[in-house]
């Protein structure tokens, strides 16, 4: 336990009464948590979002269906416009991938101790959004079944690898290398809670899944010491992850000569937007959850407000991303570039574009106040609003870039289908999905990790 | 039987014994014909077989009607014997190499529109016709071909073709329709062919000609009637009103250093554009240091190809251009009635300068669609010229038809009983006829309406009976080019649906039968005037496809005597003019079903699939009438509705509708698009003023491969164009004094700038292209061209909508200048196969990858449809199987499609190979003959097709090649340089030649 001490020493420092609410000790922590997944039934709530949850997933299979039947048509992509929904979504759903790693990762080494109770549900969301993004890059191509195994690097007797230069074959690396290990991660770290649930489970069937996906864990001094030395590889390998997956998503654009796509600012200002939105995700999905939990005092307002300031300060970047590649096209004196930015802001999809000012800059500027940061309702209505944002950045990225570029007389326009927003709102019931089924077999929170940062014996707050 | 009442069978017999007993040593005798060798015996041999008919034309003594009654009575017991002997193409036994290998062997025969035909060389793999190609030998081709050529092959394979002879609508047989003609025949030939008309349409054939007329003949009471609406009466009538008779003229463009056309557009439409446009071509090829580039004016009402490449052009209303032409004539004292000044006094006076000072070597050419009064006073003022001989070829009538009754005369027959029977030859009248005609009411009329069609259309369905038409690729036959020449037509593959042709239907109606090349040879041997070696000559004209000197002499001297003065101006009303034109597509519906030409964006407007209501938006702004409205045009009392487009350049307070569409039979594809503008059409002319427009309410969306949005987003388009330098623009002028004014437009990056290692291409072979933007007539036959050789699927209105056409090749227009008259450029653009190509490196499978050759070659089977291909392709040169396009469940395609090009599947990335097809085929042949490739032996199919021979192909490593050549031209520059794409395809700037005294064009 002593060196369990030394990883919360920071934490009086920063006063403990924030990080969780009064009055718990190890039991209480154990058993509200633990409580949710044990329970025998399901609340009321549960079961509704479930249902409506499922009823979206339909869509989606609806919507694939007539995918693999009829082809790519069925979307409203075309020549000049060759991605639409699907890229807009892949890179939407990876960014929002971004929050759960950097929480558990990156404020794990840097030792922030108000990560603790966000970051199972933050790394969970992660897993849920790569998921969802993974199945865009297969439904996108012409052909899935094949797409579905070429780009990935395996003996073959035709004697091709996938290509090396390609964009695309980086991001089966980037994604699927971070997609792993955020699942190794998030399992190991499950681990001690795992063995937790398995002995407080009553039933023989609950003891006896626990037991098995617990893998033994017995609590010794020596399995901590393992689980340590694991924690802190995994967040060094995640680390860099972080930063360069959405770095190589952004490849797919910036090595592309597509003025809207070209430039060099983009792998920064994608990471920033990769976390302005994974962290608006979190406190979309954390807000209600607490509430209906009953959580507050494990997610408290001032994890909220924590969060909320990482949203500001991504804003900002990205909203500097923003300015330069206005002030570049101009900067540069190319004829592309400069009707690019033209096109983007004024040309018939302009309204796009300050769509995007108004849900990713204009808006998120209350979270200068404090007043705004400590409202949970507030900080609700600007998280949704930045999630849209977010998603609209990436809509003028992909279809403004593309709808108007070098030869004017191809220029086109682009139209969503029903079965574009099927897919897209589809994924969405996926992700509600499990998250539902997540709150409802796992625990939530990290319960060994929330007893480490109790508030001490005696302590004021 | 007519031969057997004379002497000669028994003499031809005996001619054979005498002529095997005459020979010495061993003989051997392959057939008859040779054996005999004689024309007589070769008209006993094909009436003998095939004849079931008796001579009608015997009186009838009471020995014959004893013996008739008496065979009658013998027969009466057999079933009919109508049968015509089978005459079939079997396959071989024993093949000869090239069908076994399914190598491609061609044919020559001919493409035939409004009665004119071009010589054409047909490509067949396995005796299935799969692309056509201009016949080089060809006057009136020289290799190349209009889009019409191109397509006519998806016609003949149309699964929607009629297929059976009907009877009221219901499934007979050929027998039945045989025996209901010889009904007939009999019927009006006792009366001298009281009652009995034929319809046709132009009939230029003297095969088809000679049968008639052998037919008119027998029965003097019949009667000809022709009606061709691609062909209009302006042209024959202004002839005739010239010179007295209908001569036939064509035109020398390529001695013209100055040309007029008045509404004409000779490059593009019409027998003869193709051999119009390589000789304008000819002459449009700037070279350094001297001055050879002819000047061409163009009055039009609405923008066409040719008015697209004028130096100068001027939109005028109809009315307008026959007071411009009437201001002209006056101008070289041609004596006429003086007509109201219109249109721009200082154009007038500038091009009746250019050419007056072009004497003998000038050129004023009326539009087929411009009325007889300007045709003849074009002759007029070409005669006062000195241009009858040099410029304007002037010959005998060609047309058979020339002498025939008018639809009119016919539709007043009809209405008044005059005609019992009418046989329709071709043609779709119902549609096509004016409005004012009542053709229908006046057709049902008819007692006994029979109808050879190509298509159960809108004229077959209301005929007694209907029998199939052969296709030309299916036909012998023959026909004549535009300056005369007769080509002919020989079959590709038996009739895929048992049709015939005119020709034997007329044969059959004189009494006479035959199979269709029993008729047509038998023709060609009595016109023959040296009967020795018929067959040997026979073989070398089927075998160049047209008989060589069969062209009239031109008139030495032609005088224009007619009394123009007689014909009193039109008058001029300021009120709202509409003009008729065929399609720029389908023409006037014959086109209908054919998905290639639907499809095709065209020439200047890039609409596809629609016909519309053409209107300057200036005239539409002061009407109130917005983009997407559908307005209703109302002419002397006959209303048709249909959606406007807006055309700059098109005459001020004027509107162009064309034919082709509102079709209610034409097929799957063809049936409901468009509207008919046949119905406010009237039989006096080809435009009426005095046009009610009004708004119906109503919005419809006409597509177009190009522009979307509204006219703002056109305006952005063209400004953005040329700001990007896409299409450069000069004069001869600026040519001469400043060589490199091209090149100096834009700066092109420096070759090492890129990433990777760069290639060396400086050995072997390095493809390249070369497209000369002044001489591309934006006509568009290379993209049928490309379709038919690549199999490349047609995907519908809805899909083009979306932006999702799969053409390889599109031709782009951009205009400059205010919508009252902008100049208008076409720009073809295919892959450009860059060096750097932007596609490659982006594709995570190795789909899309470069040969050594430096062609970048799309790898279907590897292809896995991400699409960054095309996202990264700066040209948007890509095309993505978003569906299935390709058809792959009408069996009759089947046969038609290119058996060296994969049939995409979907979900797959394809574009331009620089027809890689092509050029492994003559690759491997000079690699078996151990000998480098010769330039301009392989050729793509785009280039193939040009009538102006603007595209070129070649290895740039030979600097000797043509397309090398035309890389080191001053004028040579590629699109989008400064991105360093390094295009392997690149383009020659735009020359004009604007006459100073009216300054730029």
């Amino acid at each position: 336990m002593d060196k369990l001490d030394t990883r919360s020493g920071a934490l009086v420092a920063q006063g403990p009464a924030a990080v969780m609410g009064p009055g718990h000790n190890y039991a209480t922590i154990t058993d509200k948590i633990a409580a949710v997944p044990l329970k025998w039934g399901f609340p009321r709530f549960w079961i509704v979002g479930f249902v409506i949850a499922v009823a979206i997933v339909q869509l989606l299979a609806g919507s694939v269906t007539m995918l693999f039947a009829k082809g790519t048509g069925i979307w409203g992509i075309n020549i000049p416009v060759g991605w639409g929904f699907a890229i807009i979504n892949f890179v939407w759903w990876i960014g929002i991938g971004h929050a759960g790693t950097l929480i558990s990762a990156i404020l794990l080494l840097l030792k922030q101790q108000w990560r603790m109770s966000i970051s199972r549900f933050a790394e969970s969301m992660t897993l849920f959004a790569v998921m969802c993004a993974l199945m865009f890059p297969v439904l996108h191509t012409g052909r899935p079944w094949l797409a579905a195994y070429w780009l990935l690097p395996y003996p073959n007797t035709m004697g091709i690898w996938p290509q090396p230069r390609s964009p695309l074959a980086w991001d089966v690396f980037a994604v699927s290398t971070y997609g792993t290990i955020s699942a190794v991660f998030w399992y190991i770290g499950l681990i001690p809670d795992l063995a937790t649930m398995r002995d407080q489970a009553k039933s023989k069937w609950a003891q006896t899944i626990y037991g098995m996906l617990a893998l033994g864990w017995r609590g010794s001094a020596r399995h901590w010491v393992h689980y340590e030395i694991a924690s802190i590889l995994l967040a060094g390998m995640s680390t860099p992850l972080v930063l360069s997956v959405h770095t190589v998503v952004s490849f797919d654009f910036a090595t592309g000569l597509i003025p809207g796509w070209h430039a060099t600012i983009f792998p920064p200002y994608f990471v920033a937007g990769a976390i302005y939105s994974g962290f608006a995700m979190v406190l979309t999905l954390a807000i209600p959850m607490r509430a209906l939990y009953n959580m507050k005092d494990f997610i408290t307002d001032w994890h909220l407000e924590n969060m909320a300031k990482v949203m500001l300060a991504t804003g900002l970047i990205v909203f500097y991303g923003y300015c330069m590649e206005a002030f570049m096209a101009w900067y540069s004196g190319n004829v592309w570039e400069m009707f690019m930015f033209k096109n983007r802001a004024f040309g018939p999809m302009g309204w796009s574009y300050w769509a995007l000012i108004l849900c990713n800059v204009a808006i998120p500027q209350l979270l200068w106040l404090k007043s705004a940061r400590t409202n949970t309702i507030v900080l609700f209505f600007i998280s949704i609003v930045i999630n849209i944002g977010m998603w609209l950045e990436r809509f003028v990225i992909v279809v403004t870039s593309l709808y108007r570029d070098f030869i004017p007389s191809s220029w086109g326009t682009y139209m969503p289908t029903r079965y574009d927003w099927g897919t897209y709102i589809g994924t969405i019931g996926v992700f509600l999905m499990m998250m539902l089924l997540f709150v409802r077999a796992l625990p939530a929170m990290p319960m060994f990790e929330l007893r480490l940062i109790m508030p001490k014996k005696g302590a004021k707050h | 039987m007519p031969s057997m009442s004379g002497t000669n069978p028994q003499l031809d017999l005996g001619a054979i014994r005498e002529r095997l007993a005459g020979e010495s040593g061993p003989q051997y005798w392959r057939s008859l014909e040779e054996l005999a060798g004689t024309p007589e015996f070769q008209d006993y041999l094909e009436n003998e077989f095939p004849q079931v008919g008796t001579d009608w034309r015997r009186p009838l003594d009471r020995r014959n009607l004893l013996r008739l009654m008496g065979a009658s009575l013998g027969l009466a017991g057999l079933t009919a014997c109508t049968r015509q002997p089978l005459e079939k193409i079997v396959p071989y036994v024993k093949p000869p190499e090239e069908f076994a290998s399914n190598q491609a062997v061609y044919y020559a025969t001919a493409h035939l529109e409004a009665g004119y035909g071009t010589g054409v060389l047909v490509e067949s793999h396995q005796g299935r016709p799969t692309k056509i190609e201009g016949n080089p030998q060809h006057p009136g081709s020289l290799g190349s071909t209009d889009k019409f050529a191109q397509a006519s092959l998806l016609t003949m394979y149309d699964p929607d073709r009629s297929q059976v002879v009907l009877r009221e609508g219901l499934t007979s047989s050929p027998a039945s329709f045989w025996g209901a003609l010889t009904v007939l025949r009999e019927q009006h030939f006792t009366r001298q062919g009281t009652g009995l008309r034929i319809l046709t349409e132009t009939v230029t054939s003297p095969s088809l000609s000679a049968a008639i007329q052998a037919f008119l003949a027998q029965m003097p009471q019949a009667k000809w009637h022709a009606w061709d609406a691609l062909n209009p009466d302006g042209a024959r009538q202004g002839a005739r009103l010239a010179f007295g008779e209908p001569l036939h003229t064509y035109y020398n463009v390529k001695a013209a250093d100055v040309i007029l056309s008045l509404d004409s557009d000779f490059l593009d439409t019409g027998a003869g554009s193709v051999r119009y446009a390589r000789d304008f071509a000819a002459r449009r090829r700037p070279e350094e240091g001297k001055r050879v580039m002819n000047r061409l004016y163009a009055v039009e009402v609405s923008p066409t190809s040719t008015g697209s490449l004028a130096d100068h052009r001027l939109p005028l209303r109809a009315v307008e251009i026959e007071h411009f032409a009437r201001a002209l004539a006056a101008k070289f004292g041609v004596a006429l009635a003086g007509g109201a000044a219109t249109g721009s006094p200082k154009w007038l006076d500038a091009v009746a300068k250019d050419l007056n000072d072009h004497r003998g070597a000038s050129l004023v050419i009326a539009g087929d669609h411009q009325p007889p009064i300007v045709h003849a006073m074009a002759l007029a003022i070409n005669e006062k010229l000195g241009n009858l001989g040099k410029t304007v070829m002037v010959t005998d009538a060609i047309e058979g038809s020339a002498g025939a009754g008018s639809l009119k005369q016919l539709a007043a027959d009809m209405n008044s009983g005059a005609v019992e029977t009418l046989l329709v030859l071709g043609g779709n009248p119902v549609y096509t006829a004016p409005a004012d005609l009542n053709f229908k009411e006046s057709f049902l009329k008819v007692k006994n309406r029979l109808h050879l069609g190509l298509y159960n259309d809108e004229t077959g369905a209301l005929s007694h009976w209907h029998m199939p038409e052969a296709h030309p690729l299916e036909s012998w036959g023959d026909v004549r080019a535009y300056d005369g020449t007769v080509t002919l037509l020989q079959p590709l593959i038996d009739p895929i649906y048992g049709g015939k042709t005119a020709l034997e239907l007329v044969t059959a109606l004189a009494g006479r039968q035959g199979t269709a090349h029993n008729i047509w040879k038998r023709h060609w041997r009595l016109d023959s005037k040296n009967a020795a070696d018929f067959e040997g000559r026979l073989q070398k004209w089927l075998h160049d496809g047209f008989i060589a000197g069969s062209a009239p002499a031109a008139r030495e001297k032609a005088v224009v005597s007619g009394n123009l003065q007689a014909v009193a101006p039109t008058a001029v009303a300021a009120n709202l003019e509409v003009s008729f034109r065929p399609d720029s597509t389908v023409l006037d519906g014959r086109y209908s079903n054919n998905g290639w030409l639907q499809e095709l964006p065209k020439p200047i407007t890039k609409t596809v699939w629609d016909n519309a209501v053409f209107i300057n938006p200036i005239t539409a702004e002061k009407l109130g009438i917005e983009p997407t409205d559908v307005v209703s045009l109302k002419v002397r009392g006959k209303s048709v509705s249909g959606p406007v487009w807006m055309v700059p350049g098109q005459a001020l307070n004027s509107v162009t509708v064309h034919g082709g569409y509102g079709r209610t039979r034409a097929g799957k594809v063809g049936t409901g698009l468009g509207f008919n503008s046949s119905a406010i059409r009237h039989n006096d002319g080809l435009y009426a003023d005095a046009v009610e427009i009004s708004k119906t309410g109503n919005s419809y969306r006409v597509v177009s491969t190009q522009t979307h949005g509204g006219i703002q987003q056109w305006k952005e388009m063209d400004i953005e164009a040329a700001n990007r330098k896409l299409v450069r623009v000069g004069t001869e002028e600026e040519l001469l004094k400043h060589p490199h004014f091209v090149k100096e437009m834009w700066e092109a990056p420096h070759p090492a700038l890129t990433l990777y290692q760069p290639y060396d291409y400086g050995k072997g072979t390095a493809w390249g292209m070369s497209i000369d933007l002044n001489v591309c007539t934006g006509c568009s036959a290379c993209i049928v061209a490309c379709q038919a050789e690549n199999n490349i699927p047609v995907v519908g209105k809805d899909e083009v909508s979306r932006g999702r056409e799969m053409h390889w090749m599109r031709v782009d227009r951009y205009h400059k200048g205010d919508f009252a008259n902008p100049a208008a450029y076409s720009q073809p653009l295919t892959c450009m196969h860059c060096e750097n190509a932007p596609c490659e490196p982006v594709c995570p499978v190795h789909a899309t990858v470069h040969n050594d050759d430096g062609v970048n070659q799309m790898v279907y089977n590897r292809c896995v449809g991400t699409r960054y291909c095309s996202n990264n392709c700066p040209y948007k040169v890509r095309r993505f199987n978003w569906y299935l396009y390709a058809d792959w469940y009408t069996e009759s395609y089947h046969p038609m499609r290119n058996p060296e090009v994969t049939v995409r599947s979907r979900g797959v990335m394809e574009k331009c190979t620089y027809c890689v097809q092509r050029i492994n085929r003559v690759k491997i042949e000079a690699e078996k003959q151990d000998r480098p490739i010769k330039d301009g032996e392989i050729l793509t199919a785009c280039q193939q097709v040009c009538p102006t021979q603007a595209i070129v192909f070649g290895n740039l490593n030979d600097k000797e090649s043509l397309a090398a050549k035309a890389k080191a031209d001053h004028r040579n520059y590629g699109l989008l340089e400064d991105i360093n794409t390094r295009p392997r395809t690149t383009y020659l700037a735009r020359i004009q030649n604007p006459n100073p005294e009216l300054g730029a064009a």
